[in-house]
């Protein structure tokens, strides 16, 4: 039987939900027994390399290129997991959301007192910061919400278990908490 | 004089005259959800978390005086679903960011939210912009996380008895004001006080925000209602 295969991405986040997945401890053994993992930081696969079966996002999209790895993800996962309280509702990165962007830009590269070189970088490669963060189900359909910050290592373990094994998610008291 | 005698989904109940649902309910160890309700303040019905059914009506459970042979219903599925898609319309109609928040394992729209299993809430966000003010020497008023419960404006008062919260402008454009002068009066103990009544983390008494280590606070071990719902069983 093959097993069924994860990818994950962090887009706007701090990479807190990742480190919550690294923190099922021993468990990571089991869990390399039961799936295998695609695209990802944690094995460092940079593209797909086949249809996979969950997408494990962290962070919100604040800019174009979250937008466009999160609609990649989409087209190249069955069902999406959005992971942490930025994910869900942009987080952190939103408190942003009521600044306009240029005060931002400008705040960060020309009012700031320990940057050199005081211009607002405009590289043509460089991804263009959208007007806020934006929660993913906003942008793309999500099919799961895993809230925390991050979610704990047990809601996840919970959580990843019961979807590749097709098992309802039973999530007791102490597993949901927003911070 | 004589009890009243009622029921809540199906259990007898008895009320003294005069008593609203919510205080009979409670004399009866029954839990009904709520979040502008506080224990010694004139209820304000205005959340209407507590929203019950009696017949065809509904009715806020904090307001309604019990009358005899009322038939309510309370913890029943419809209801439960409204409940939890005004706790989800609070949430995304302020800004709260839980994990900044002072008042996080402590706060009761978090805990309803988590009661209900909120996982996210089914509108959209609306990311105000709003304001941080300080009121007087020990206190915050972080209007992200304000729900208009009107706690503060019913209890929070000077020595010799004057308000020191209100309510201004309406519609969406309704929110939290106070007077400068009362303000500048309250003690570090009123502060205390007026943190404590405020459900979330809109008022904020300076320096003691993150106090209670995580798994120790109000709501960390168990369920908002979790005290009646323990007494019964
Ligand atoms: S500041 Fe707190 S107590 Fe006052 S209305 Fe807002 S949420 Fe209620």
């Amino acid at each position: 039987m093959t097993k069924p295969i994860i990818a994950t991405a962090s887009l706007a986040g701090c990479f807190g939900c990742h480190m919550s997945v690294l923190d099922i401890d021993a468990k990571i053994l089991q869990l390399i027994e039961l799936v295998e993992f695609n695209k990802s930081p944690i094995d460092d696969i940079k593209t797909f390399t086949k249809p996979c079966d969950v997408g494990l996002i962290e962070g919100g999209c604040g800019n174009s290129e979250n937008v466009e790895v999160l609609r990649d993800f989409r087209k190249n996962c069955k069902a999406l997991v959005a992971v942490g309280e930025c994910a869900i509702m942009g987080g952190l990165p939103a408190m942003r959301n009521g600044i306009p962007i240029q005060e931002c830009l400008e705040e960060a590269y020309l009012r700031c007192p320990t940057v050199d070189d005081k211009i607002i970088p405009n590289d043509e490669e460089l991804p263009i910061s959208l007007d806020k963060v934006y929660p993913l189900h906003e942008i793309v359909k999500i099919d799961y919400f895993l809230p925390g910050c991050p979610p704990s290592a047990d809601l996840i373990w919970e959580a990843l278990t019961a979807l590749v094994g097709g098992k309802p998610l039973g999530l007791t008291y102490n597993l949901i908490k927003f911070d | 004089m004589n009890k009243i005698k009622f029921t809540i989904d199906g259990k007898e109940c008895f009320a003294e005259p005069g008593q609203t649902i919510m205080e009979a309910a409670k004399a009866n160890g029954v839990y009904i959800p709520a979040l502008c309700r506080y224990e010694g303040l004139k209820p304000a019905g205005s959340c209407r978390v507590c929203t019950v059914r009696v017949g065809r009506g509904h009715m806020a459970a904090c307001t309604q005086p019990v009358a005899e042979g009322m038939v309510v219903e309370n913890i029943v599925p419809d209801l439960e679903d409204m409940r939890k898609s005004l706790i989800e319309m609070l949430f995304v109609e302020g800004n709260h960011l839980c994990p900044t928040c002072q008042k996080s394992g402590n706060c009761e729209l978090q805990a309803l939210a988590y009661r209900y299993q909120m996982l996210v809430p089914r509108f959209p966000y609306q990311f105000p912009v709003r304001q941080v003010e300080p009121v007087g020497p020990h206190l915050l008023l972080e209007q992200n996380r304000c729900i208009q419960c009107l706690r503060c404006v019913r209890g929070v008062k000077t020595t010799d008895g004057k308000a020191v919260f209100g309510s201004v402008k309406r519609s969406g454009k309704k929110k939290i004001a106070f007077d400068r002068d009362l303000a500048a009066g309250l003690s570090a103990d009123a502060a205390k006080k007026a943190m404590d009544q405020c459900p979330v983390g809109a008022l904020l008494k300076k320096e003691i925000g993150f106090m209670v280590p995580i798994g120790k606070r109000k709501f960390d071990q168990k369920p908002i209602g979790s005290e009646f719902e323990d007494k019964r069983s």
